[in-house]
C-alpha cells in the first residue's frame, strides 16, 4: 500500500530544469549506460513475455484476438460494473470529506495540517488485510451484505492519495486571498468554493480522482478477503479458466494505469505554476 | 471575513468521525479480540503466545526477511538507477524514468503477479530461453513460487517507487560540491565517500523504511502468485479470515494483525523523524 502513497508529489509537482552537466567523465558515462540498459530489460521483458503469452495459441500460433475476446469473457462485466460502481461511491464519498476539510484546515487552522497528515497516514499503518478483519466484525449485518461496504473502506485507503494532491494543489495557490475577495465581493461560502476554489484546483482534483479510481480497480486485498468480484479478484479467479486472457487483461490494466497517470502529468505541466515548491 | 465566527474545529469534524468510524473503532476491534479468549469471552494473552511461536513466528520472520531483502536491494537499485537518470543529458529520458516508475510502483499487485508468471513461471518466456541454452533454473531449484521468486517480482514495484521518493533528494546534491571536489583533486571515489553519500544517507534510509513498510504489508503479489503457500505474515492472517483456522485459535489473526501494526507503526515513526531531518537539511 505505501508504494503507491509518496509518489504523487514527486511524479507531478516541480520538473526542476536539468543541470547543465558536462563533464570529462568518460567511464562513468558507460557505465551509466550499462545501468539504464540493465534496468530496461528488468522492466521490458516481463513485459514482453506476458505480451507473447497473451497472443500465443494453443497450437504454437500467433493471435490477437484474445484482447478482442476480453468483454465476452465469463464475469469480466460484472466485475468491471461492481469495481465501477465501488469507484463511484467511493470517490464521492473521497471528495465531499476531503476537498472541504483541506479547505477549511488551510484557511482556518494551518496549524492542523500536520496532525492531518499524520492521520491521513494511518491507513499505511494498519495494513489492509488487518483493517478487513476489523471491518467485517464491526460492520452491522445490512452493511456485510453488500459490496458497498467495501466502497465504504476504500474511502480510508483513499485518503492518503486524495488529502495530498489536494494538501499540495492548496499550497500553490493564494487561497487566503481568493477566498477573501470572494467573501467581500458577496459571494457565500458554497458559492466561493464551487466558483473560486475549485476551478483553481483542477489539476490537484485529477490526481484526487485518478489514484482514487487507480486505487479502487488494483485493490485485491480486501475485496478477495470480503469475497466480492471485482476486477483484480476477477483476474486470479477467471486464470483457472483461461490463463491467457488473465494475462492480457493484465497487461490491459497496466496501459490504464499508465494511461491515467500520463494524463495527470499532461494537465500538470500545462499548469505548472511558478511558485511551485 | 470575522463576523459570524463558527469554531474553527467544527469544518473537520467529519472528516474526523468518518475517520474514527471506519479506520479506528475496526482497529480498536482488532486490538481488543487479539485479547479475548475466544471459548470463554475472557481476557488472556495466550493468542499472543501462539502468534509469536511455531508457524507464525516463522511467517513473521519470513515476512521481515523478505521485506529486508525487497528494501535494501531494490533500494540500492533505485538509488544507482536515480543517479544514472540524473546524470543523463537527456531530458526524453528522464520524463520517460518519471512517469514509468509512477506507473510501476502504482501498479496492482495481481496484474504484476501475472506479468511474472508469464516470464519466471515454469514454462516462462526467460525459463525458457535460459533451458534453451543449458541452463534448468527449476531444475537448479529456482522457484517463483518462492522466497527468492517473491523477492524478484517485488523489485519491480519496489525499484520504482526508490526511484520516486530519492529523485526529489537528489536535487539536493549541488552540482558545486562536485566541482569543488573535482577542483581539489578528489577522485570519485572520494566524492562519493566524503560528501556524496553522507548527504544522502538519511533521505536513503528514510526511503528504504518506506520501502520496508511497503513490502511488509503487500498481500495481493504473494497471494495471487502462491495462492498462500508461502508462509507470510498478510497471508496467514488473510487464511484467518478465510475460515483455516483451529477452533480456540480464532483470535490468533487478530493477535498477528497487531503485530503487523506494531511494526509498520514504528517503522513510520522512524520515517516521519527521518523525513523531518532530511527536510531541515535540504532547505
Amino acid at each position: 500500500m505505501a508504494a503507491v502513497i509518496s509518489d504523487l508529489g514527486a511524479t507531478t509537482t516541480a520538473e526542476p530544469p536539468a543541470p547543465a552537466r558536462s563533464r570529462r567523465r568518460g567511464g562513468s558515462a558507460w557505465a551509466r549506460r550499462l545501468v539504464l540498459v540493465i534496468a530496461g530489460l528488468y522492466f521490458l521483458v516481463p513485459l514482453y513475455a506476458a505480451f507473447r503469452f497473451a497472443i500465443g495459441t494453443s497450437d504454437g500460433g500467433v493471435s490477437g484476438a484474445v484482447f478482442a475476446g476480453i468483454p465476452a469473457q465469463d464475469g469480466f462485466l460484472d466485475a468491471i460494473t461492481l469495481t465501477v460502481r465501488l469507484a463511484v461511491i467511493a470517490l464521492v464519498i473521497t471528495l465531499v470529506l476531503v476537498v472541504p476539510t483541506a479547505v477549511w484546515v488551510h484557511l482556518r487552522m494551518p496549524r492542523l495540517r500536520r496532525v492531518l497528515e499524520g492521520v491521513t497516514l494511518l491507513p499505511i499503518v494498519v495494513p489492509p488485510v488487518v483493517l478487513i478483519i476489523g471491518v467485517l466484525e464491526v460492520a452491522p449485518p445490512e452493511l456485510k451484505g453488500t459490496p458497498d461496504l467495501l466502497a465504504l473502506v476504500y474511502v480510508v485507503l483513499a485518503l492518503p492519495f486524495a488529502y495530498r494532491a489536494l494538501d499540495s494543489g492548496l499550497q500553490a495557490i493564494p487561497l487566503t486571498t481568493l477566498v477573501e475577495a470572494s467573501r467581500s465581493l458577496g459571494a457565500g461560502w458554497g458559492r466561493t468554493l464551487v466558483s473560486v476554489v475549485l476551478p483553481n484546483l483542477r489539476s490537484a482534483l485529477l490526481a484526487a480522482v485518478v489514484l482514487t479510481v487507480a486505487m479502487v480497480f488494483g485493490e485485491y486485498t480486501m475485496a478477495s478477503l470480503d469475497q466480492y468480484q471485482t476486477f483484480p479478484v476477477w483476474i486470479v479467479v477467471f486464470q483457472q479458466a483461461n490463463a491467457r486472457v488473465s494475462v492480457a487483461v493484465s497487461l490491459l490494466a497496466l496501459l490504464g494505469t499508465w494511461a491515467l497517470l500520463w494524463l495527470i502529468s499532461l494537465v500538470d505541466r500545462r499548469r505548472q505554476s511558478p511558485e511551485d515548491t | 471575513m470575522k463576523q459570524r465566527e463558527v469554531p474553527a474545529w467544527v469544518g473537520v469534524v467529519p472528516f474526523a468521525a468518518y475517520t474514527v468510524v471506519f479506520l479506528g473503532v475496526p482497529v480498536v476491534a482488532v486490538v481488543l479480540g487479539s485479547f479475548v479468549d475466544p471459548a470463554t469471552g475472557a481476557f488472556t494473552l495466550d493468542n499472543f503466545g501462539i502468534a509469536t511461536s511455531g508457524v507464525y513466528l516463522r511467517g513473521f520472520g519470513s515476512s521481515i526477511g523478505l521485506s529486508l531483502v525487497t528494501a535494501l536491494v531494490p533500494g540500492v537499485l533505485g538509488l544507482v538507477l536515480a543517479l544514472a537518470v540524473r546524470a543523463s543529458p537527456s531530458l526524453r529520458l528522464k520524463r520517460a524514468v518519471a512517469t514509468a516508475s509512477g506507473v510501476f510502483a502504482n501498479f496492482g499487485g495481481v496484474p504484476l503477479a501475472f506479468l511474472f508468471v508469464a516470464t519466471l513461471g515454469s514454462t516462462g518466456l526467460v525459463v525458457e530461453l535460459v533451458k534453451a541454452v543449458g541452463v534448468d533454473l527449476y531444475g537448479a531449484g529456482f522457484s517463483l513460487y518462492s522466497f527468492w521468486g517473491v523477492a524478484i517480482v517485488y523489485g519491480y514495484f519496489q525499484i520504482p517507487l526508490m526511484v520516486l521518493v530519492i529523485t526529489p533528494a537528489l536535487e539536493g546534491l549541488r552540482p558545486n560540491w562536485r566541482e569543488a571536489a573535482d577542483n581539489l583533486g578528489a577522485t570519485p571515489v572520494q566524492y562519493w565517500r566524503h560528501v556524496g553519500l553522507p548527504v544522502l544517507a538519511p533521505a536513503v534510509l528514510g526511503c528504504m523504511l518506506l520501502l520496508f513498510g511497503s513490502a511488509f504489508s503487500a498481500y495481493a503479489t504473494t497471494s495471487a502468485l502462491t495462492s498462500g503457500s508461502l508462509a507470510l505474515t498478510p497471508i496467514q492472517i488473510g487464511s484467518f479470515l478465510n475460515g483455516n483456522v483451529l477452533s480456540g485459535q480464532e483470535n490468533v489473526g487478530r493477535a498477528l494483525g497487531v503485530g503487523m501494526i506494531v511494526v509498520v507503526g514504528v517503522l513510520m515513526a522512524l520515517y516521519a523523524l527521518l523525513q523531518r531531518r532530511v527536510s531541515r537539511w535540504l532547505q
